[in-house]
């Protein structure tokens, strides 16, 4: 992909998130945050890509460094984000 | 087709998908119920990603012959990247299942310490080894990929350093009062200024010191930004680093060349800045002047003094939940107080108790109440309070009128009603709680010698009808459930 095509969609996806953000209900901010919080740990697919390549040494250790941080996001990001919104819960309809 | 890296169309799909079920996870949270299928998709699009560079990168490194697996698999590495998962899994499913609801600020300020990290650690390995990524010819890599990858470590160093400091505000290890450098503005837009500085150099230039030092100048960055900034601009700091991390994906996503990891920044990204302008407008400040730092300092010597000889009620718990049970309609409001308290529990005992009296009860949450945004809907949902008994700020204001009992658990400043006639308050303009328009406010609060964060005294504890109840909040709570039972 050339620069301009990746350019557009960074731009685009960050219209895409101005309007998917603001439709967030505040009572629900802090999960939006952890859940923010795992999937930016994306960037472990740098880290694997680093950590899969053969030839330098010292790439390949930063890179699983940096694969046993993101993972802690991603598994902790979601797993606390799953906990929170198993909580809220509407009120009990008792007739 | 191109000689170099040709990245096969169905890796690119793939990682495109991946992008669109983490817009579908952010989208789901508009509501509560569909909230918890977009965790899902998020989860799926997690897996996706991981998937997709596992299969495109592990076998061979030919990106011509994908699914060709012709060349031996280097399976020590797998075993350790498997490893790596592993133990950063095992870490982060523990963390989630244990951590309390209270700390939930410090445990996203961890997090997005990590993101920070594993950004410069990328950048890092980027560099090192830029043919795995791509992005060189021969050694030499690609002058626009290093202004990506250095933006990339830049941002991530930032966010790191910032979010260990905002941790150990959040955290208690620290204290919340900001720490006041001489010169620091200068120093700030000097270190800013040599980093903007060094990665123009970086793109004539590709050698290690280059890149090392403005790193480390990103990571002296942070640090100075968040340790003038005061506890309760916290909401904001915590947002910022949000959208900070972000970015620092979307800068690696650049040097990937990934659209899920570009997708993703712009989203996180957006989020963070969204949150930040929410958080600042609640306390009507800008976003400048909270980073500029020292509120809750300065502030508290102007501000506070002179009023605190004033009379006021005190009440015990007896009195209030004779009054409660009295009432038609109370309002719950609560604060960070509650939070350090844990009196979230009790609250909601509270609560049901009132119900059995034919009490209506419910809750007004205002943005900024806590230490990060929603903090306190998150409190009340683990006690098990129904979402649909939670109100916001505007959505319940006017309510205040009508009601009897305005119950404020050490929330103060959102409270003030200086914010709405005292223009030398330093909150004066901040959106407020009319609380004191209630019939009567009860107010739980440690002791009449504190002040809230801005350091401001609260006319409210003096009114006629606000009665003072003194103690910890959950101590004090409880009891007021027993005077009901």
């Amino acid at each position: 992909m050339d620069f301009v095509s990746i350019l557009s969609i960074f731009v685009l996806a960050c219209f895409v998130g101005y309007y998917v953000v603001w439709s967030v209900t505040p009572a629900l901010h802090t999960p939006l945050m952890s859940v923010t919080n795992a999937i930016s740990s994306v960037i472990i697919v740098g880290a694997l890509i680093a950590a899969a390549a053969a030839g330098v040494p010292g790439a390949k250790w930063l890179g699983l460094v940096a694969v046993v941080l993101a993972s802690v996001n991603i598994f902790g990001g979601f797993a606390v984000t799953a906990r929170m919104l198993a909580m809220y819960k509407k009120k009990e309809k008792k007739g | 087709m191109h000689e170099a890296a040709a990245v096969p169309s169905w890796v690119l799909v793939a990682y495109l998908i991946s992008g669109i079920c983490f817009i579908l996870a952010l989208r789901g949270l508009s509501n509560p119920e569909t909230a918890r299928r977009g965790n899902r998709a998020g989860i799926i699009g997690m897996g996706i990603a991981l998937a997709t560079t596992l299969i495109h990168h592990m076998p061979t490194r030919d990106e011509e012959f994908v699914l060709q697996w012709h060349e031996p698999v280097h399976w020590d590495n797998l075993m350790l990247i498997g490893g790596a998962i592993v133990i950063g899994g095992t870490i982060g499913l523990v963390t989630a299942r244990r951590i309390a609801m209270t700390a939930m600020p410090q445990l996203v300020a961890a997090f997005h310490s990590l993101v920070g990290m594993a950004a410069v650690l990328v950048a890092g390995a980027a560099y090192l080894n830029p043919d795995a990524f791509g992005i060189a010819v021969a050694g030499v890599i690609d002058p626009v990929s290093r202004v990506e990858m250095s933006l990339g470590a830049a941002i991530g160093a930032v966010t790191f350093s910032g979010s260990v400091i905002a941790f150990l505000k959040l955290n208690g290890n620290m204290s919340g009062k900001p720490i006041l450098l001489p010169l620091r503005h200068v120093v700030n837009l000097g270190t800013l200024a040599a980093i903007v500085g060094l990665i123009g150099y970086f793109t004539t230039d590709q050698s290690p010191w280059v890149f090392v030092t403005l790193t480390a100048l990103a990571f002296l960055v942070g640090f100075l930004l968040i340790i003038p900034i005061g506890g309760a601009d916290m909401p904001v700091v915590v947002s910022m680093l949000n959208s900070y991390s972000g970015w620092a994906a979307a800068a690696m996503g650049f040097t990937l060349q990934n659209s899920a990891m570009i997708i993703t920044g712009a989203l996180v990204g957006s989020s963070g800045a969204i949150l930040s302008y929410i958080m600042c407008r609640a306390m009507n400040r800008s976003f400048i002047s909270v980073i500029a730092g020292g509120f809750g300092g300065d502030s508290a010597i102007a501000g506070g003094g002179a009023a605190s000889d004033r009379p006021w009620k005190r009440g015990s718990a007896e009195d209030a939940a004779f009054l409660m049970k009295q009432a038609e309609q109370v309002i719950i409001v609560p604060g960070y107080g509650m939070a350090v308290a844990q009196a979230q529990h009790a609250v909601r005992e509270l609560a049901d108790q009132l119900k059995k009296e034919g009490v209506t009860v419910k809750y007004a949450i205002h943005p900024v109440a806590g230490r990060m945004p929603g903090h306190m809907n998150v409190l009340l949902a683990e006690a098990n309070v129904p979402y649909d008994e939670v109100f916001e700020l505007e959505d319940i204001n006017s309510e205040f009128a009508r009601t009897d009992i305005a119950f404020v658990i050490g929330a103060n400043d959102v409270t003030n009603p200086a914010a709405k006639t005292d223009k030398t308050s330093p909150i004066y303009g901040m959106p407020v709680l009319d609380v004191e328009k209630a019939k009567t406010v009860l107010f739980i609060k440690r002791s009449m010698g504190g002040v809230g964060y801005a350091g401001v005294d609260n006319d409210l504890f003096y009114r006629d009808n606000t009665m003072m109840l003194l103690g910890d909040a959950k101590k004090m709570t409880e009891e007021i459930v027993k005077s009901l039972g």
